[in-house]
C-alpha cells in the first residue's frame, strides 16, 4: 500500500513538475522544476530497488548537469518575452515532434502490454546493485563502457580546444617562481647617504 | 541519545507505521542533539579564534559565554525578515532551507556508535557525496535570488569552488573505498579496528610489511580530504564566496533574520558533517586508539573527540592562515588535488588488484 502511494505521489510529482519545466516564464524556475523531475525520477527508481541508479540519478543529473544549465541560464542575458513571442511560427514542427514522441512511447507501450519485450532479469540474493552493475559493465559491456569513456574524453578535449585561444601580453602567474623567491632575490639592501637619495 | 535511536536489526518486529513513528522519533532526537553540539561548536570556534588572537570571545551571556550561541541564535529568530524587492521571494527564502535541510539529511547515513545510525544503506558514501553535490544548489539559488551584484558574484565563485573540490573530494573517498572493498559507512569503520595503526591515515601494520607501501599515499590522502573539506565548506583560507574584503559577505549579503540563520547553520552543520566523514573514513571513527581488549570509553565519546578535535584544527587554520587568492584556490583544486587524488586512486586500485581489500 505504502509503495503503491509513494509511486502515484513521486508519479504524479514528476509530471507536474515536468509539465511545469516547460510552462515557467522564468528560465531558472525551469531547471528548479527539471531538478524537481530528476528527484522523482530517482524516487521512482528507488521504489523499484534500484538505489544506484537513483542515487547516481541526483549525482550526476542533479548535481553537475543541472548545475551548469543553472549557470548558463544565470548567465546568458536573453529576452525571454522576445524568444517566447515566436511561438506560433515554430508550433507545427513542435507538434510533428509531439506526434512522433507520442507514437514511439505508444509502440513501446503497447509492445510491453503485449508481452512481446524481454522482461528484464530480476536479481535476487545477497549480492548488491552496485556489484552486480559491476559484474556486468566490466565483463559483459566492457568495451561499450570504455568506448563511452572515449568519447567523453574526445568531447571534453575537443570543448577545451575550442575554448583555448592563446593571447599575447597576458600577465601570467609563475606560482614556481613567486614560491621559490629567497630573501637575497627579493630584497635589495641600498645603502643612502643622507640628503643625495637613492640615485642610479 | 541512548534511548531514541533504535537499532535497525531490533526495530523490525513492528508494525509499519510504529516502525515509521520510532524512526520520525530518532530523526527528531537526532537533529536536536547535532543542533546542541553545532551550538556548542559556534561558540568553541569564536572561543579558539579569539584565545589565537589573545582576545577572551564571547564570554558574558552564561558562564564562561556558554548560551552565547542560543542568544544569538533567539535574536536572529525575533528580527524582522527583510525581503529585497528586486528579489525573487520564493526562491530568495528556499535558498536557505535547501541548505539546512541537505546538511542534516547527509547525516542519516553516519554511524557515530555501533548500530547509532539512522539509516545504514549500502551506498552510504554514494549516498553523502549526491547529497553534499545538492549543497552548492542552496548557495547558487541565494545568490541569484537576492538580485544583487555581490551576492552573484559570490554565489558563483562559492558554486565553481565547492563543484571544483568535489571532483577531489570524490576520488580521495574512492580510495578509501577501495581499500575497503564496500561503500558502507559502518563496514569501513569496522575495517579499522585493533588500533591506530589500522586507521586509514596511519597505515602501519607491521605483521604485513607490504601495507607500508600504501601509509605515504593514504597519509597524502587524508591530509588532501582535510584541505579539500576546508574548500567545500567555503572555510578560510577558503572562504572567498563570503570575502568580506571584496564582496561584502558574498551570497549571504541580502540575508537577514532566520533565512541567514539557517545558512549559518547549515555552515556549520555541514563542517561538522565533513569533520565527521574524515573520522570515519581515515580516522578509525568510533575505535579507540589502542584495542585493550574491552571498552573503557564508550564509542560515541571516541567519534566526538575526533570530531572535536578536527573542528579545532579547522579553527585554528581559521585563525592562522590568511585567505587564498582565488586563482590559486582553482589552480590547487584542479592541477594539485585532482591529478594526485587520481593517480593515488589507480595506485590503491593496482594494489587491491594484487593484494586484496581490507587491513588484514
Amino acid at each position: 500500500m505504502l509503495v503503491t502511494i509513494s509511486f502515484y505521489l513521486l508519479a504524479f510529482v514528476a509530471i507536474a513538475a515536468a509539465l511545469m519545466v516547460v510552462a515557467a516564464r522564468n528560465p531558472v524556475h525551469s531547471v528548479m522544476y527539471l531538478i524537481l523531475t530528476f528527484f522523482s525520477a530517482a524516487g521512482l527508481f528507488i521504489l523499484m530497488g534500484a538505489e544506484f541508479l537513483a542515487l547516481l540519478l541526483v549525482m550526476v543529473y542533479v548535481g553537475a548537469v543541472a548545475v551548469l544549465f543553472l549557470f548558463v541560464v544565470m548567465m546568458l542575458d536573453v529576452d525571454f518575452a522576445e524568444l517566447k513571442a515566436g511561438f506560433l511560427q515554430y508550433a507545427p514542427y513542435g507538434m510533428i515532434l509531439g506526434v512522433i514522441l507520442f507514437l514511439e512511447m505508444f509502440f513501446v507501450g503497447a509492445a510491453y502490454f503485449t508481452g512481446e519485450t524481454k522482461k528484464a532479469v530480476v536479481y535476487s540474493g545477497e549480492a548488491s546493485n552496485l556489484e552486480r552493475f559491476g559484474e556486468v559493465l566490466y565483463t559483459k559491456y566492457a568495451f561499450f563502457f570504455e568506448a563511452a569513456g572515449l568519447i567523453l574524453l574526445v568531447a571534453m578535449i575537443g570543448a577545451i580546444v575550442l575554448t583555448l585561444r592563446p593571447r599575447d601580453g597576458v600577465r601570467k602567474q609563475d606560482v614556481t617562481q613567486q614560491v621559490s623567491r629567497t630573501r637575497e632575490t627579493a630584497i635589495e639592501m641600498v645603502d643612502i647617504e643622507s640628503g643625495k637619495g637613492v640615485g642610479s | 541519545m541512548e534511548d531514541v535511536v533504535v537499532h535497525p536489526a531490533a526495530s523490525t518486529d513492528f508494525s509499519p507505521l510504529v516502525w515509521f513513528g520510532l524512526k520520525l522519533l530518532q530523526v527528531g532526537g537526532f537533529v536536536i542533539v547535532l543542533s546542541l553540539m553545532v551550538a556548542a561548536l559556534v561558540l568553541a570556534d569564536r572561543k579558539i579564534w579569539a584565545a589565537a588572537q589573545m582576545r577572551r570571545g564571547p564570554n558574558v551571556v552564561g558562564a564562561f559565554g556558554l548560551l552565547q550561541t542560543i542568544a544569538d541564535a533567539l535574536k536572529f529568530f525575533f528580527k524582522e525578515i527583510v525581503v529585497p524587492a528586486g528579489a525573487d521571494k520564493v526562491l530568495f527564502i528556499l535558498a536557505p532551507v535547501i541548505t539546512l535541510v541537505m546538511a542534516f539529511v547527509a547525516w542519516a547515513v553516519i554511524p557515530v556508535a555501533p548500530g547509532w545510525v539512522i539509516s545504514d544503506i549500502n551506498l552510504g558514501i554514494l549516498y553523502v557525496l549526491a547529497i553534499s553535490s545538492l549543497g552548492v544548489y542552496g548557495i547558487i539559488i541565494g545568490g541569484w535570488a537576492s538580485n544583487s551584484k555581490y551576492p552573484f558574484m559570490g554565489a558563483l565563485r562559492s558554486a565553481a569552488q565547492m563543484i571544483s573540490y568535489e571532483v577531489s573530494i570524490g576520488f580521495i573517498i574512492l580510495t578509501v573505498a577501495a581499500l575497503v572493498g564496500s561503500l558502507n559507512l559502518t563496514e569501513i569503520v569496522a575495517a579499522q579496528k585493533g588500533g591506530f595503526w589500522n586507521w586509514h591515515m596511519f597505515y602501519l601494520n607491521w605483521s604485513n610489511p607490504i601495507h607500508l607501501v600504501l601509509f605515504p599515499i593514504m597519509f597524502y590522502m587524508g591530509i588532501l580530504f582535510f584541505i579539500s573539506a576546508l574548500a567545500e565548506s567555503n572555510r578560510p583560507p577558503f572562504d572567498l564566496p563570503e570575502a568580506e574584503s571584496e564582496l561584502v559577505a558574498g551570497y549571504q549579503v541580502e540575508y537577514s533574520s532566520t533565512p541567514f540563520l539557517m545558512y549559518f547553520f547549515g555552515e556549520y552543520v555541514n563542517i561538522m558533517l565533513l569533520c565527521g566523514m574524515m573520522t570515519i573514513l581515515f580516522l578509525g571513527g568510533w575505535h579507540a586508539p589502542i584495542d585493550v581488549g574491552f571498552q573503557i570509553i564508550h564509542p560515541f565519546i571516541w567519534f566526538f573527540g575526533k570530531c572535536a578535535f578536527l573542528f579545532f584544527l579547522f579553527a585554528m587554520v581559521k585563525a592562522i592562515v590568511p585567505r587564498y587568492r582565488y586563482d590559486q584556490l582553482m589552480r590547487l583544486g584542479w592541477k594539485v588535488f585532482l591529478p594526485t587524488s587520481l593517480i593515488a586512486l589507480m595506485i590503491v586500485l593496482t594494489w587491491v588488484n594484487f593484494f586484496g581489500t581490507g587491513a588484514t
